[in-house]
């Protein structure tokens, strides 16, 4: 038998995906649509969240939303309540969305006529962190109720996210929670990560998310027309 | 757990590399993985072999070779290994740094081919 030969390769094993996820991106980016994806580890507040976002802006912008999950249709049950179209994405075994998942999700569905596209993963601190959705931005939640040493333990998922979003500001006091201790360990594995505190049950800071959505898409629009 | 997911794509992508070549049957896949690329080694290991049966990669061996983290200290000016994982010190001078320059590597980087 020959001796084996080493054939040089050099190929990221997600490739495909990100391939795809660059072309959903660049579509996304040529209608103007701005496409914001969540994800956390499950009971984050993701739902809760992402409907009163839902709630809020279709007043002045067109949003839809896609949903993650592994089994039930909740989600969007709980979505559909803002009025906004939404749809479930039921992954069955798979503990993340991929690029493809999202494409499919997608047709029927006019992107262009939408000005906020909305993405939340399943819920899992780990396997979303590794595929590109072809998002603008993507938000990780963690909430005050789950404990200040999550970004320690999963450090890569706050490595691809654009910004941490600490929830469930309303139960901060009686779970004893150290923001302090949180926002360190944020910045100890993400250096100058942007971290906003918000609680959807009370409506604190919504107001400030929502100006960093909106402030956000305008510049990207206006980049678009220079 | 998304090893599978993972390895049915180095699966799929030696595969697509391999119809390049003229001939050849794979005995290895090498594959760099960075510490903080949110897979875990022996979980990947365990999915690659699932992931080959039935496959022309049937029976070969996936190497992995760990890259550690490595960051861009603003104060020292250079490239720096960190101190204490995951948290992005500088492993000289203490300082955080700016941002990381490697560790998330997820990447085929060669195939060992017999004809």
């Amino acid at each position: 038998m020959n001796e084996p030969r080493m054939v040089e390769v050099r190929r990221k094993v997600l490739k495909e995906n990100d391939l795809l996820a660059h072309r959903l991106r660049d579509r996304f980016q040529s209608v103007g649509t701005r496409v914001v994806s969540l994800v956390s580890s499950p009971g984050s507040g993701k739902t809760t969240l992402l409907e009163r976002l839902l709630t809020d802006l279709r007043r002045e912008y067109r949003v839809a939303a896609l949903v993650g999950d592994l089994a039930t249709e909740n989600d969007a049950a709980r979505l559909a309540r803002s009025g906004a179209p939404v749809k479930q994405i039921t992954t069955g075994t798979v503990c993340h969305l991929d690029a493809g998942m999202v494409e499919r999700a997608l047709e029927g569905w006019a992107v262009e006529d939408l000005d906020y596209l909305f993405i939340e993963n399943v819920g899992n601190l780990v396997c979303p962190s590794s595929f590109d959705l072809g998002e603008d931005l993507r938000l990780v939640l963690v909430s005050t109720t789950e404990g200040e040493d999550k970004p320690l333990k999963y450090p890569t998922i706050f490595n691809t996210a654009d910004v941490a979003l600490i929830t469930k500001l309303d139960l901060a006091e009686a779970v004893g929670f150290d923001l302090e201790l949180l926002i360190r360990n944020i910045h100890g594995v993400r250096p100058g990560m942007p971290i906003l505190q918000v609680s959807a049950r009370t409506g604190e800071g919504i107001e400030g998310l929502e100006h960093l959505l909106i402030s956000n898409h305008t510049e990207s629009k206006l980049a678009q027309v220079q | 757990m998304h090893e599978l997911s993972i390895a049915l794509n180095i699966v799929d992508g030696v595969l697509e590399e391999l119809d390049r070549q003229k001939s050849g049957h794979v005995e290895a896949v090498h594959l760099r993985l960075g510490r903080l690329s949110g897979v875990d080694k022996d979980a990947l290991s365990f999915s690659y072999g699932v992931a080959c049966e039935g496959t022309p990669l049937a029976n070969s061996r996936l190497l992995i070779e760990d890259v550690e983290v490595a960051i861009f200290c603003p104060v020292c000016g250079v490239e720096r290994p960190t101190r204490s994982f995951p948290v992005l010190i500088c492993a000289n001078c203490g300082a955080l740094g700016e941002r990381v320059l490697r560790g998330e590597e997820l990447e085929i980087t060669a195939m060992e081919l017999v004809t």
